[in-house]
C-alpha cells in the first residue's frame, strides 16, 4: 500500500542515507523565550530582501550614462538624469507593483538592521556571547557591519540627490584613510568623485552579488555554529541546567511557529511598503555634485556615523604644510572600528576581568552581571547619543536650539551621560539582586511554614 | 456566495480526510514498538474549522492581489491595495499556522543533554596530523616555501584588479579644469557679466565648455564690498570689485556648499559665511574662505577672477589649493 509520508521518506533515505540526520534535525530543541525571536526576525527580513531585491534587479539599470526623462512624472519631465535614477523612477511610478516592491525592500533593510541590533543587545546583556559561543558572536558582529555597508550601497545606487550626497561623504571618508586614501579613492572610483561612470556598476555587483553572497555565507556559518552548540537558555525552573537543555522540538512544535513568524515579518514589511512612504526618490531629483540639501537624513543605521562626523572637533593630523590624517577619518572610520573592536573583544575582556573561563549554556539575567550590564548600557548610551546628534537638524527644527549650543552640549553629554548611566545601572542591578534574595528567603520561609502546617495536620496536632 | 461554497468544499475535503485516516493512524500506533513519539491530544474541530476559514481568507486576499494588479493603473492607490492584499494573505496564513501551533499540535517540552567536547577525538586528530607528517624532516623550509608560493600565487591572482583604475595615482585629485582665461558660465551655460553680480547673493558657476560634474568644476561666486576683504597676502588682485569665487565642494567630506548665511555665533557676527549643510563647516569668504566653524580642516580653494575686456568673468589662474576632501599628503595651507 502506498503511503503519502512513508514513500518519500523511504525514497530520500534510500538515496541519501539521511534519515538519522533528518530525524535529529526535526527534533532539534528551541528554548521558548520571546527574545530568541529577534535573530529569527533578522533572518526573515533577509529573505524578504533577497526576494524583493531580485525583482528590483530585473528593472534597475546600473549606469550613470545621461538620458532625458520623458516618463509619467510631470515635475521631472525633460530633466537630464542618469539611467540608474531614471530606471528607479520607472520602477516607482510606471511599473505596477514596482513601488510596493521597492518600498518593501527599503523597509526590510531598515527592519533587518534594527532586528540585528536588538538581537545583539539581547546576546550582550544575557551573556550569550560567552564560551563556547564566541565565534557565533564574532560572526554576528561581522554580519552587522557587512549589512551596514550593504544598506549604504543599496541606498547609494539610486543616484538621486540624497544618495549622491551620501556617496560624496563616503568618498570623503575613503580619501581620509591614512596613507592609502587618495590613491585608493582613485582606484575604486576610477577617477575623482563622482567618477567616470565605472563606479556605479562596481557598486551594483557588490550590492547584488558580492556582499549578499558574503552575508548568506556568514548567516549559514552563524546558524551552523548555533546548532552545533545548541541554543542557550534561561533558568526558568530546576529542569534548566548547565548541561540539560529544555525546549520545543523543531517538529512539530516549532515549525509552524517559525513559519508563522516568517509570514508575519513578510506581512508587516509588505504592509509598510504599501502604506508608509519611504525615500520618495522622485521628490529629491537627480544628483549633481554641486548640489546639496539641508536636513537630508540617511537611513537610520547610518545616523551614528553622520553624528560622529559632526561631533568630532576640527582636528586633522598635519605635519608641516601637509595634512596626513584628515578629519573624516575619526568619525567615519576610527569611530565605527572602535565600536566593532570593543564589542568584538568584549568576551575576552570580560574573561580577563572576571577570571571566568568556563563554558556557559545558562543565560544571565542582566541583573546577575551588574558590571557587564552597566558597561553595556553606558556603551550603548554613548553610541546612541552620537546617533541622536546625527539628527541634530531635526532637533534644531523641533526645539529651536541653535546648532552651536547643541554641539557643545552633546560634546559634553556623550561622556557624562554614559558615566552616569554606568553608575545608575550598576546600582539598580545590585538592588534588584538584593530584592531577589529577600524574595527567595521569604518564599523559602513560606514553604517551610506550609510544610510544618501540613505536618501538623497529618499528625492531627492542634493547628496554631 | 462563491466563497461560502468554497469554504464548504474545503471543509468537506478536510474532514473527509481526517475521518478516513483515523484507522490507519491507530494501526501505525499499534505497530510502532515504543508507541507514540509525540504525545496524543484531543482533536479540536473548531480549530480545524478556523484554520480552513483563515486559509480561505488568505486565498481571497491573494486573488484580490491578482485582480487589483490586473485592473488598476500604476497609482498610489494601487500600491496601497497591493500591499494590503499581499500582507493580508501572508498574515492569514500566519494566523492559520498560529492556530495549528496552539490548538492542533501537541507542544512538547523535551529535555536533552548539551553537546560535550570530545577529548578523545581531539587527541586522535592531533595524532593523525603528527603521524602523517613523520616522513618530513625539513618542516620549516617546506612550510616557508609553501607559504611563499601561496602568497605569490595570491598576489598574481589579485594583479588583474589593478586594471580597475590607475594604481597609486593622485594626479586626478589635483587636476581641475580651470586655467587662466577660461570663462565662468552660469548653470544655463551663459557667460557671466561682472556687472550682474550683486552683493548678498549666491551664484553657481562652471568653467565654460567643461564637464560640470568634475569635482573641480563648480564654483560659488559672491560679491562683498572690496573694503571688507581681508584676503591672504598675494591675492590682492584675485577679487576685482569684490567678486570672489571659491570651489563649491566642501573640504571636509565633499558635500556641496549650499548655504550663504549669517552665522548665529558671536565672533563673526554679522558677517556672511559660506556653510556646508552636511556637517556645518562654515567658511569666511572675506578672509579667503578660512574655516571659522565646523570640522573642515582646510579653507575652500579660491579661484582668482578677472574681468575680460567685454565685461565677462574669467579665471585668472587655477585654484589656491586642492579641491574637495583632503587625503594623506595634501597641502593643508594654500601655497
Ligand atoms: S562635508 Fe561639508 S562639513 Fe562635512
Amino acid at each position: 500500500m502506498s503511503d503519502r509520508i512513508a514513500d518519500p521518506v523511504r525514497f530520500i533515505d534510500e538515496r541519501t542515507a539521511a534519515a538519522p540526520a533528518i530525524k535529529k534535525a526535526l527534533r532539534y530543541l528551541f528554548p521558548d523565550h520571546w527574545s530568541f525571536l529577534l535573530g529569527e526576525i533578522a533572518l526573515y527580513a533577509f529573505i524578504v530582501l533577497i526576494a524583493t531585491g531580485t525583482y528590483l534587479a530585473l528593472f534597475f539599470e546600473p549606469s550613470v550614462a545621461k538620458t532625458v526623462y520623458h516618463g509619467s512624472y510631470a515635475p521631472l519631465r525633460g530633466r537630464e538624469m542618469s539611467e540608474a535614477y531614471k530606471s528607479v523612477l520607472e520602477i516607482s511610478l510606471t511599473y505596477k507593483a514596482g513601488l510596493l516592491i521597492r518600498q518593501t525592500h527599503h523597509w526590510a533593510a531598515d527592519v533587518f538592521m534594527a532586528s540585528i541590533v536588538l538581537h545583539l543587545m539581547r546576546v550582550f546583556f544575557t551573556g550569550a556571547f560567552r564560551k563556547p559561543r564566541e565565534l557565533t558572536y564574532l560572526i554576528g558582529l561581522l554580519l552587522l557591519f557587512t549589512s551596514l555597508l550593504e544598506g549604504y550601497l543599496g541606498y547609494s545606487l539610486v543616484d538621486d540627490l540624497l544618495s549622491g550626497i551620501g556617496l560624496a561623504i563616503g568618498y570623503g571618508v575613503l580619501l581620509s584613510l591614512p596613507f592609502v586614501g587618495g590613491p585608493l579613492g582613485i582606484l575604486i572610483f576610477g577617477s575623482t568623485f563622482p567618477g567616470k561612470g565605472v563606479f556605479e556598476s562596481r557598486m551594483y555587483i557588490a550590492h547584488v552579488f558580492l556582499i549578499p553572497a558574503l552575508l548568506a555565507t556568514l548567516i549559514g556559518l552563524h546558524l551552523a555554529l548555533v546548532a552545533a552548540r545548541h541554543h542557550t537558555q534561561f533558568r526558568r525552573d530546576r529542569r534548566h541546567t548547565q548541561r540539560r537543555l529544555v525546549g520545543v522540538p523543531m517538529f512539530p512544535g516549532q515549525a509552524p511557529r517559525s513559519l508563522a513568524l516568517l509570514l508575519i515579518v513578510a506581512a508587516v514589511l509588505f504592509l509598510l511598503g504599501g502604506l508608509v512612504q519611504i525615500n520618495p526618490i522622485w521628490q529629491w531629483g537627480p544628483f549633481e555634485p554641486w548640489l546639496a540639501t539641508n536636513g537630508a537624513q540617511p537611513d537610520w543605521y547610518l545616523g551614528w556615523l553622520i553624528g560622529a562626523l559632526r561631533l568630532m572637533p576640527s582636528f586633522d593630523v598635519v605635519v608641516g604644510h601637509y595634512t596626513l590624517i584628515p578629519n573624516p577619518f575619526w568619525g567615519g572610520v576610527a569611530f565605527p572600528l572602535l565600536v566593532l573592536f570593543v564589542l568584538g573583544a568584549f568576551p575576552w575582556i570580560e574573561r580577563r576581568l572576571t577570571g571566568d573561563r568556563s563554558s556557559h549554556n545558562l543565560l544571565d539575567r542582566p541583573r546577575d552581571a551588574p558590571n557587564r550590564t552597566a558597561f553595556g548600557v553606558a556603551f550603548l548610551t554613548w553610541v546612541f547619543l552620537v546617533f541622536v546628534f546625527g539628527a541634530s537638524d531635526r532637533v534644531y527644527v523641533l526645539f529651536g536650539l541653535s546648532y552651536e549650543t547643541l554641539l557643545t552640549a552633546f560634546r559634553v553629554a556623550i561622556w557624562v551621560v554614559p558615566a552616569l548611566a554606568f553608575l545608575v545601572v550598576r546600582r539598580l542591578c545590585l538592588q534588584l539582586q538584593h530584592a531577589d534574595r529577600i524574595e527567595e528567603r521569604r518564599e523559602e520561609a513560606e514553604q517551610e511554614a506550609e510544610r510544618e502546617h501540613a505536618e501538623r495536620v497529618r499528625r492531627r496536632e492542634p493547628v496554631l | 456566495m462563491r466563497a461560502k461554497q468554497l469554504l464548504v468544499t474545503l471543509m468537506a475535503l478536510a474532514f473527509g480526510r481526517r475521518r478516513s485516516r483515523d484507522p490507519e493512524q491507530k494501526a501505525r500506533e499499534e505497530e510502532s514498538p515504543q508507541g507514540r513519539i509525540v504525545p496524543a491530544g484531543e482533536p479540536d474541530r473548531g480549530a480545524e474549522l478556523l484554520v480552513v476559514g483563515l486559509l480561505a481568507l488568505a486565498t481571497l486576499f491573494a486573488a484580490g492581489f491578482i485582480v487589483v494588479y490586473g485592473e488598476m493603473g500604476p497609482t498610489k492607490t494601487l500600491n496601497t491595495l497591493l500591499g494590503v492584499c499581499i500582507a493580508g494573505a501572508l498574515a492569514c496564513i500566519a494566523a492559520a499556522l498560529a492556530v495549528i501551533a496552539r490548538r492542533l499540535i501537541v507542544t512538547e517540552e523535551i529535555e536533552e543533554e548539551y553537546p560535550e567536547e570530545s577529548p578523545e577525538e581531539q587527541r586522535e586528530i592531533v595524532q593523525l596530523v603528527h603521524d602523517s607528517g613523520s616522513r618530513f624532516t625539513r618542516r620549516k623550509l617546506l612550510v616557508g616555501a609553501a607559504a611563499t608560493a601561496g602568497s605569490a600565487l595570491g598576489l598574481a591572482g589579485l594583479t588583474p584588479v589593478l586594471s580597475l583604475g590607475p594604481l597609486w595615482d593622485t594626479v586626478p585629485l589635483e587636476a581641475t579644469p580651470w586655467y587662466r582665461g577660461r570663462r565662468l558660465v552660469d548653470p544655463g551655460g551663459h557667460p557671466m557679466l561682472a556687472s550682474d553680480i550683486e552683493e548678498e547673493t549666491f551664484y553657481t558657476a562652471f568653467p565654460q565648455g567643461a564637464d560640470p560634474e568634475n569635482i573641480g568644476s563648480s564654483l560659488v561666486v559672491i560679491r562683498l564690498a572690496p573694503s571688507a576683504l581681508k584676503l591672504p597676502h598675494g591675492r590682492e588682485t584675485w577679487a576685482p570689485y569684490g567678486i570672489l569665487a571659491f570651489s563649491r565642494i566642501c573640504t571636509h567630506a565633499g558635500c556641496a556648499i549650499e548655504l550663504y548665511r549669517k552665522p548665529r555665533f558671536q565672533p563673526v557676527e554679522p558677517k556672511p559665511a559660506l556653510v556646508c549643510p552636511c556637517h556645518y563647516s562654515t567658511f569666511d569668504p572675506a578672509t579667503g574662505a578660512t574655516v571659522v566653524y565646523g570640522p573642515a580642516g582646510r579653507p575652500l580653494p579660491q579661484l582668482p577672477v578677472m574681468i575680460d575686456p567685454d565685461g565677462h568673468l574669467a579665471a585668472a589662474g587655477d585654484f589656491s589649493g586642492r579641491v574637495g576632501p583632503a587625503w594623506w599628503g595634501v597641502r593643508a595651507k594654500p601655497s
